[in-house]
Formats: structure tokens, sequence, C-alpha cells
């Protein structure tokens, strides 16, 4: 392309912008509008499928919608329930509301092999465009309650979640896309038509090497009760990014990843009744557990959810307000634990 | 590694004490340089009184805040003295609570022996605890490792792993009391 032609496309908006510092050799688009969200101004590329996890991320509260491309042709390697690959050319975006305003929009973006582009979108005040946000993030993006302003996060604390694991992508999985969904999860959305499902992706042939009865017996947290299946979904999706035994914080056993096929899964055998590192006010050191049955206010993981201190509130980061919801429904579930 | 192999080491500008050597002694050496230069031992060696007043102890190298010294509740800050610190260089108590010295000697249950290079590159990139958990608290000038070439980041993590390991169990940092 000649000079004259790569300004005149820079100014029409057809090729990326140059804002954010390249990773592996690729920058993110300056504005929302160049990542291919969009096919005209407020109109969605149809391309880009609509989907929405049975168990959601909480994000102080923000109403999300979530889209997802996959190349033309190309099929996620499904071989690994636990870890999809996905092709590269992938694009996730999610688009956080509060209040009613679009605020930011992140796009996850499989650039090229091995490399995945974390960018975050601050919308404008008229809402028709989002603008790259600087890779340290920006804070106070809009208020979510009295006194409490959203921060949109940086590169490096996306990177902390999405590369914690043998996949970049965390709410885009067999267990989150199942069939056999969760009508009691916490935040969860009530299937719709239009949202992509794991029967789409089998039907339309974008999963390759998935075991042949995925649809017949699709991922279900396997738990003795609705409700421990609900806050197990809970903590595999807020906490299972950090704390999993596959790739193990130093020194903690802690583990919130659902298998789907272990009775007893890890999130009640490493938390219940198991010791803490973290000492509540009041205790002695090492006689706090993460989850003490009958007590939930001397369960750690309660009180740590609940905080929004900076030393103990968890999940550490992407959250500046608890989640009353979630906290009421373990407290109860804790309460009704017999205690040992 | 004897204390008076530590402190010749000091003495000699060099480091703390090398005791093994998986990367090479260049890359060492310069990891070894730069901790010195950036004054980690500071903080994470722990201070004794000498004859000539406080001085670092040399035997117990990077290993942070002795888990002996239990320290008793930290003084309310209240400008415009607003932090204080344990004659050890090792405590500090703040309006963020109490923070404690890491062990950045390679002890496999108390200090850095598991880290990776990875995750020693990702705790310096985030600035959170164990590079996902909470930022790292005062008085650590994570933004200056921060603002640290990749190359000497991996050299300060191989002159650390190659320390000997000492085996010390640095409490975990506390909150304010008035935060509860």
């Amino acid at each position: 392309m000649r000079p004259l032609s790569l300004l005149l496309a820079a100014v029409l908006g057809s090729l990326p912008g140059v804002a954010g510092a390249p990773y592996g050799g690729v920058r993110a688009p300056r504005l929302l509008s160049q990542t291919g969200l969009y096919a005209a101004p407020g109109r969605l590329d149809p391309r880009n499928r609509a989907y929405s996890p049975q168990y959601p991320l909480w994000s102080d509260g923000a109403a999300k919608a979530r889209w997802v491309r996959l190349p033309d042709g190309a099929a996620i390697e499904a071989g690994d329930e636990d870890a999809w690959t996905f092709p590269v050319g992938t694009k996730f975006w999610k688009e956080f509301q509060f209040h009613g305003r679009k605020v930011e929009t992140r796009l996850l973006w499989h650039a090229r092999p091995g490399v995945w582009i974390f960018a975050s979108y601050a919308w404008n005040a008229a809402g028709t465009d989002a603008t790259l946000v600087p890779e340290e993030g920006l804070p106070d993006a809009a208020e979510i309650a009295p006194g409490l302003r959203h921060t949109i996060p940086g590169v490096a604390d996306c990177r902390t979640c999405h590369e914690n694991g043998r996949t970049e992508v965390l709410g885009f999985t067999a267990l989150q896309l199942s069939t056999d969904r969760d009508p009691g999860a916490i935040h969860g959305e009530p299937p719709r038509p239009g949202l992509l499902t794991l029967e789409d992706l089998v039907k339309e042939g974008r999963l390759r090497h998935a075991r042949a009865d995925l649809l017949a017996r699709p991922p279900r947290i396997r738990a003795g009760d609705p409700e421990t299946r609900a806050l197990l979904g809970y903590f595999a999706a807020n906490c299972g990014a950090c704390h999993r035994m596959d790739h193990p914080l130093d020194g903690l056993d802690l583990d919130f990843r659902p298998t789907g096929r272990t009775p007893g899964e890890p999130g009640l055998a490493s938390t219940v009744n198991r010791p803490s590192q973290y000492t509540l006010p009041g205790e002695a050191p090492g006689t706090t557990l993460r989850i003490r049955p009958g007590d939930p206010d001397h369960s750690a993981v309660y009180s740590r959810m609940a905080s929004r201190r900076p030393l103990s509130q968890m999940p550490p980061l992407g959250s500046a307000l608890a989640d009353r919801e979630a906290l009421d429904r373990l407290r109860a579930w804790i309460a009704r634990a017999p205690a040992r | 590694m004897t204390p008076l192999t530590f402190r010749t080491a000091l003495l000699a500008g060099l480091s703390f004490g090398i005791a093994s050597a998986a990367a090479p002694d260049a890359q060492i050496r310069r990891g070894a340089y730069l901790t010195r230069i950036m004054g980690c031992a500071d903080c994470h060696m722990p201070l004794k009184m000498g004859p000539k007043g406080p001085e670092p102890d040399l035997a117990r190298g990077l290993s942070g805040h002795p888990e002996a010294l239990v320290m008793p509740a930290a003084p309310e800050p209240k400008g415009p003295w607003l932090w204080s610190g344990a004659a050890t260089n090792t405590a500090f108590a703040g309006p963020w609570g109490v923070s404690y010295a890491a062990n950045l000697t390679p002890d496999d249950e108390t200090g850095l022996g598991r880290w990776t290079e990875a995750q020693f590159l990702q705790i310096v990139h985030t600035g959170r605890h164990l590079g996902k958990g909470r930022t790292i608290l005062p008085p650590m000038p994570i933004q200056n490792l921060q603002a640290t070439r990749e190359e000497d980041l991996k050299a300060i993590f191989a002159y650390l792993r190659s320390q000997p390991a000492v085996r010390n169990h640095v409490p975990t940092a506390t909150e304010p009391a008035a935060s509860h």
C-alpha cells in the first residue's frame, strides 16, 4: 500500500490505531469501532455471536453483554474439556454497563500464535464509540454506588487472571456454555434465543475432538444439592482462575476448579474445615478455617468475600463492591451446614 | 555459607553470598550488584545492634523479618508521625496496617524456593503479592523494580536463587485495627 493510501485508510478508520504498547508485535486498535465488533456504528456484526456463561463473574453489579467471533471455518480444539484451545483470529468482547450507561468494553484477541491481546475501551459520554484506555487502566470510570467508582483494569490485572491456567479464555468453556444450565446460578442469566450454546458449537462443527457424548452428558458440577451446586459454580467463576491446583499459588492448596467428574468437588474438599493461612480478627494464628460449618462469621472465605479492604478483599482485583446476593446465599449455606 | 563469607562477599561489593549457581555466573554477579545498589538488604536483611549501633545481621541473609521477633501492637498511625518501623527495619506500620519484609532466600517453604522466574516477573509487573493477590505494601519500592529492564530483573532473580536458603517464616501482613 502506498503512503497516501495508508494515510487515507487510517483517516477513514479502516486500519487499527496506534495507541497502546505493542505486545508480541501486535497493537490493540485505538477505537472499539476498529476491533470488528460493529458492522456499522451501533450495529453489531452478525458474525459476532452473543453468549452468556451460566456462572457469571461478579463485576460490581455491571450489566454485561458478551460476544465471540471465531474465524470463518475454524474450530476450537476441545479435546481437553477444561482448557479449550482457540484458533488464531478468535476475538471476545465484553461490554459493561452501570445504571444503563455503557462504561467499558473489553477485547480479548488471539492475534497471533501464542499472542493474546488484552484491551479495554472506555465509552464516550455520547455512547458513540469507545477509546483504548492506557495500559495501566483507568480509575474512576463510573460511579457504581454512592462514593464508589468503577476502575477499568490495566492489562497486568487482566493477565493476572486470564493467564493463570492452561487457557486465556475464562468465561467461554464447556461448563459455562453447558446445556445443563444451573437454574440457581447466582446472577445467572436465563437462556434465551440467540445466545450461543454448547449445542450450537457442536452442531456447527466448531468443536474438534470433543467427546462424543458431550451433549448427552453435558458438563455439570457434581454437588449434593442445588444450592451447593450454585455456590461451587460461583466459586469456579469468581475464584477458580487463581485458586486451582493445576497452577497453585505458592503454599496454598485451595482449589475452586470444578471437575464435573469428582464427587465432592475440590471446592468443598479444599475449604470445609480446612485451615486458612489468613487469620480472622480475634482468632489465634493457625486456628482460622476457610469454611467453618455452621459459623459464617468465623469462616475466612465468607469474611474475605465480604471485605473490600485492600489487604483482605477477595477477589483482590476487579471489584470495589462486595456481592451482597452471593454473600447472603453463602452465609445461609454455611449456617445450615452441620458443624463437625 | 558462613557469616564470615557473607561479610566477605558484602565487603567485596559483590553480594550476600552465592551458594549454588544454575544460572550463569555473570548473570548472578549482575544480580548481586543490582540487589546491592537497589538496597534490597536495607529491609530484607534484619539489623541487629552492634558495638557501633545497628548493623546488618549477615548470618540471616535476605531472610526478611525474623519469625521469632513477634511485634507488639503498632502505634496508631496519626500524623505528622504517620508510620513506624521495627528496630530490625523489617516490620513497618502505617495507615496500610503492618507489613513485613519477605524472605527472599530460596527456602522452599518460607522463601522463594518454589518460585519460577516467570512468577517473579509477574509479581514485579503486577505489583501484587505472589503476582495475583493484594497489592504489595509500603515501604517496598516495587515501582523501582517495575522500571527495571527485564534482563536485570532476571539477573536479580538468578542472584536471589543462588543464595543459601534460610528457613524463616515471615508473618503475613495485617490490616489496621481500625478497619475491622
